[in-house]
């Protein structure tokens, strides 16, 4: 069983102070191997921060990111999964999954991780999964209005993964979780 | 040389001496073995005489005086053995000690029969001990007597009659055992007093130094007084303090003072010192002007503080007391009194008053304005404070009541804490800003009225202004960065559901950090830009409709706030940020029907981009921002709407590398095919684009043909992907002819051989191709468009 936490747009301090502190309890070093951030954090203590809780850390850059040598989008394998990682606001129409499902293509993966809608998604077609953990602090957005403060731990176990997203929903953290499986047509063949 | 050799003419005294008293020793105790009391005492005498020195120090005296000490223990425990078994009477020993040749030894003797007398309880304790205290004043040497009397001290401690002690009874009473310990302490003291007139007057510092070594001797008197069963509050009040103060006063030294003080505070309950406030306090008005009476009163007041917590019942007993105004108006007399005092000085005293007070009475603001605005008036007439000692302390008493009462407000309600803030120089200023940040920050306090904003914002001003140039240079960059980080989250803490309010929050805020020079500008306008944009969502949650004239106003200001506020980047310069900035407002004004409004907001991203954005990075995130901000619009006339996608498609055909160029405009199909129901669906002008986008793509090929790479077969797979986009949304522009065409080029371009193995794009192609294969099979309506695709 390998964790991965999917986590991004937090804006801090440009649009909110901190992570909710349900959230801060939570995240504990030393249970996740491995984290995603889709980017805008944006400054280097958020960075630090992510990197205390696991020592595998990838992010990539959003549009208000004070370090701008993030890259624009990252592979990585992990377990039987390709995974992919990529902010969102450079795929044009914003959150059209469509066009997020073109990235996926291009860059041959199974899972991509991407954010700047600030909403949550687990979508599944025929090429893989993209799912967007949203903003972990509720940070205001153009795109969505009400947006609640939210992240994706990921399960990966096999050819499974189980999509936990935790929300905050009027002080109360809530659990939901999705399950993907992997199948013979979704590999891609070499 | 001379203290060493002086150093090593005492080490060698010192050893003589104890040689000389082991030697006699000696001797006396084979004396004693063989009962041979007469020549015992003659040794005994002999060894004391050691105790006669004046060329040791207090330090190397004592030394010589416990191996004395040791001695004569056992003298004591052979005196007792003969007494009990009747060889001798006490009023024997008595009588023969008195023959030592020298009154020293033959006080030390006396003594030591004394304590077995008290036991033998032949006599009443208090007869023998009135004796002997008395008989101790034949010794006026201060170092001497210092330590007889307190060989005395030490040996009379378990014999005095206090209550439940077996010495008590009859005329014995706890009075006595009290009247003794006073007057050996009245005579020590008396003794250490007197060395501080003896020896040259050169030799000051040194006095002193040999005065403290002794200090213990004296102070354990008190101790012993504490100690006394019979000593309670009453017998304290009306005896025992009264008595010790009329020795400190009178005395008249400096030393003696101010150990004495200290000494009775620590030694003495605070729940006795909490009883005889107004006496004790009223002793120190009386002391010599040079004592350091702050650390003493500071001392009474941390330990009265102390108490207070140590259990809820004792609070009503401090409120009976009166001991605020008390101590309030102690520590204002002391600080009349002494003029010298610097102001580190009178600001711990205020500490803790402060302190106390915080613990005693938590509710009484007034109080705590009081003793803010008490420091102020000394504050005044000052330059600004920079003694680091006194910075430390303002730092402290500013800091206490946040601790105490975590909520910020309560200490921004004392009007005289921003008086006292006023006072700190600039760097002390940030310290403390950071400290009420930090405050707020962990109680998560929401500052929620502009007054109370602007009162903060003007108490952390040090982070907020710019600040002179010269201190700027010294700061460190991250410091800098760290510090405005924290304000910026600070913004973020300043907020209230009232939109009124909010208005009026965020206009202080804006108008505080415009005083902020370039540097902090970056920092700050962002929070307060997105501020201003959460409460134009809030107005647009609100029903419209009602105050329909009302909110539009508002919100037409709001916007008028946000412009200003991001045009002052343009003094940093920032101008990726104001147009990143600009963009939001801009679909902030979309959402909120204001087509002038977004349209202006667009106009001034526009100029950034063509004016201030070089770095051609810069531009390609620039462009897809300007690109997917202007494809969610819908508030535009087709007049406007063409100006703008007119401008932002020839942009993205301008940028430098023919890649950027094709994708952008690619990108910009979507402007002309917006999913939603009353989108806007030109099929014609989505073609072109793609069409446009082809050519460049083409253009991409044919250069890197002549360099024999092959990155643009990825270009050509991904103008695929959005033909098969557009062709799914159903746009009839696009034909399955032109998807094939593509689908041929890109398998020529693959196996050709001028082009590199890209096993990415090969992936890429095949997946693309599955999704095609995906589709037909599906059927459905999506399929249908998929039907004449032959793969």
């Amino acid at each position: 069983m390998v964790l991965v936490l999917a986590i991004g747009d937090l804006h801090i301090p440009h649009r909110a102070p901190d992570l909710p502190a349900k959230f801060k309890s939570m995240l504990v070093p030393g249970k996740i191997q491995h984290i995603l951030c889709t980017g805008n954090l944006c400054i280097k203590e958020v960075h630090d921060y992510l990197k205390s809780l696991s020592p595998d850390l990838h992010i990539t850059r959003g549009e208000y990111d004070e370090d701008v040598r993030y890259p624009e989008n990252k592979t990585l394998s992990i377990g039987q999964f390709k995974l992919g990682l990529c902010h969102g606001h450079q795929i044009v129409p914003w959150g059209d999954l469509d066009s997020l499902a073109m990235l996926q293509r291009q860059l041959d993966i199974d899972i991509l991780v991407t954010g700047h809608t600030h909403q949550f998604k687990a979508y599944k077609h025929e090429g893989g999964v993209i799912i967007n953990p949203g903003s972990a602090t509720g940070a205001y957005s153009s795109i969505t209005y009400d947006v609640n403060p939210s992240f994706v731990l990921m399960d990966i176990d096999g050819l499974r993964v189980v999509v936990y997203v935790y929300e905050l929903i009027d002080g109360e953290v809530k659990v939901d979780k999705i399950d993907f499986k992997k199948t013979a047509t979704t590999q891609s063949a070499h | 040389m001379v203290p060493d050799a002086a150093a090593a003419d005492e080490e060698k005294c010192l050893a003589d001496g104890i040689g000389r008293l082991q030697h006699n020793a000696f001797y006396m105790h084979r004396a004693l073995d063989s009962n041979n009391l007469k020549d015992a005492l003659r040794y005994a005498g002999q060894m004391l005489s050691e105790l006669r020195t004046s060329s040791l120090s207090p330090h190397k005296y004592y030394e010589l005086y416990m191996r004395a000490f040791d001695e004569l223990r056992k003298v004591e425990m052979f005196f007792v053995e003969e007494t009990r078994r009747g060889t001798y009477s006490v009023t024997d020993l008595y009588e023969l000690v008195q023959h030592a040749a020298n009154i020293l030894p033959r006080l030390y003797l006396l003594c030591t029969v004394g304590s077995v007398y008290i036991k033998s309880k032949e006599a009443p304790a208090k007869d023998v001990l009135k004796d002997l205290v008395e008989m101790c004043r034949g010794i006026q040497h201060p170092v001497r007597g210092l330590f007889l009397r307190s060989y005395l001290s030490q040996i009379s401690r378990d014999k005095l009659p206090d209550i439940g002690s077996e010495f008590e009874g009859g005329a014995n009473t706890v009075n006595d055992a009290i009247e003794f310990v006073l007057q050996n302490f009245t005579e020590m003291n008396k003794l250490w007093v007197r060395m501080q007139y003896q020896g040259p007057i050169g030799e000051k510092a040194k006095r002193g130094k040999e005065r403290s070594e002794l200090r213990d001797l004296v102070g354990k008197n008190l101790h012993v007084l504490s100690q006394l069963e019979g000593v309670d509050l009453d017998m304290y009040k009306e005896t025992v303090l009264p008595r010790i103060l009329e020795q400190v006063v009178n005395c008249k030294d400096e030393l003696a003072q101010h150990y004495l003080m200290d000494c009775i505070i620590q030694v003495f309950p605070d729940e006795y010192h909490l009883q005889t406030l107004e006496t004790l306090l009223s002793a120190f008005p009386q002391l010599q002007p040079t004592v350091d009476i702050k650390t003493v009163l500071s001392l009474l007041m941390d330990r009265l503080s102390n108490y207070a917590v140590s259990s809820t019942e004792v609070l009503p007993e401090f409120l009976q007391a009166e001991a605020f105004a008390k101590l309030n108006s102690a520590v204002g007399e002391v600080i009349e009194a002494q003029v010298d005092m610097p102001i580190s000085g009178v600001i711990t005293l205020y500490v803790s008053l402060l302190t106390f007070t915080l613990r005693i009475h938590p509710d009484r603001l007034d109080y705590m304005d009081q003793i803010l605005g008490a420091c102020v008036q000394r504050l005044s007439g000052k330059t600004k404070v920079e003694d680091s000692k006194a910075t430390k302390q303002i730092i402290a008493l500013l800091s206490a009541p946040l601790e105490k009462y975590k909520d910020i407000s309560t200490a921004l309600n004392l009007p005289n804490y921003p008086r006292v803030m006023d006072h700190l120089d600039n760097a002390t200023n940030k310290v403390m800003s950071t400290i009420i940040i930090q405050n707020i920050m962990k109680n998560n306090t929401c500052i929620s009225t502009a007054d109370r904003v602007d009162t903060l914002l003007e108490l952390i001003k040090g982070l907020v202004k710019e600040t002179d140039e010269a201190q700027d240079d010294e700061l460190d960059e991250e410091d800098f960065k760290e510090e405005q980080n924290s304000v910026a989250r600070l913004i973020h803490m300043l907020r209230t559901d009232d939109a009124e309010e909010m208005f009026k929050i965020i206009s202080t805020v804006r108008k505080h950090i415009l005083l902020g020079g370039p540097k902090h500008l970056a920092f700050t306008v962002p929070p307060v830009v997105f501020s201003a944009l959460k409460l134009l969502r809030h107005l647009q949650n609100q029903d419209g409709d009602v105050n329909g004239q009302e909110v539009s106003v508002t919100q037409k200001k709001i916007f008028q706030l946000l412009h200003q506020t991001i045009e002052a980047l343009s003094s940093v310069p920032s101008p990726e940020l104001a147009l990143k900035l600009y963009l939001q407002c801009a679909e902030a004004a979309n959402d909120c029907g204001l087509e002038p409004v977004s349209y202006e907001f667009l106009t001034q991203a526009f100029i950034l981009y063509e004016e201030e954005m070089a770095d051609s990075k810069v531009q390609v995130t620039a462009i897809h921002l300007i690109i997917g901000t202007l494809q969610r619009m819908n508030v535009f006339g087709i007049e406007n709407r063409d100006t703008l996608t007119h401008k932002a498609t020839g942009y993205s055909a301008k940028l430098l590398k023919k890649p950027d160029q094709c994708r952008a405009v690619y990108a910009c199909s979507h402007l002309f095919w917006v999913n939603e129901q009353d989108g806007v669906k030109d099929g014609e002008r989505v073609l072109l684009c793609l069409k446009r986008a082809l050519r460049i793509a083409n253009a991409a090929q044919q250069m890197n043909a002549t360099r024999g790479s092959s990155g643009h077969v990825t270009l050509f797979i991904e103008m695929l992907n959005k033909y098969l986009y557009f062709l799914e949304k159903g746009n009839p522009q696009i034909t399955s002819s032109a998807i094939h065409d593509l689908i041929d080029l890109i398998r020529t371009e693959i196996q050709s051989d001028n082009t590199t193995s890209d096993p990415s794009a090969n992936a890429f192609f095949s997946s693309t191709m599955r999704y095609i294969e995906f589709h037909k099979q599906k059927g459905g309506s999506v399929g249908e468009n998929y039907e004449q695709i032959k793969v």
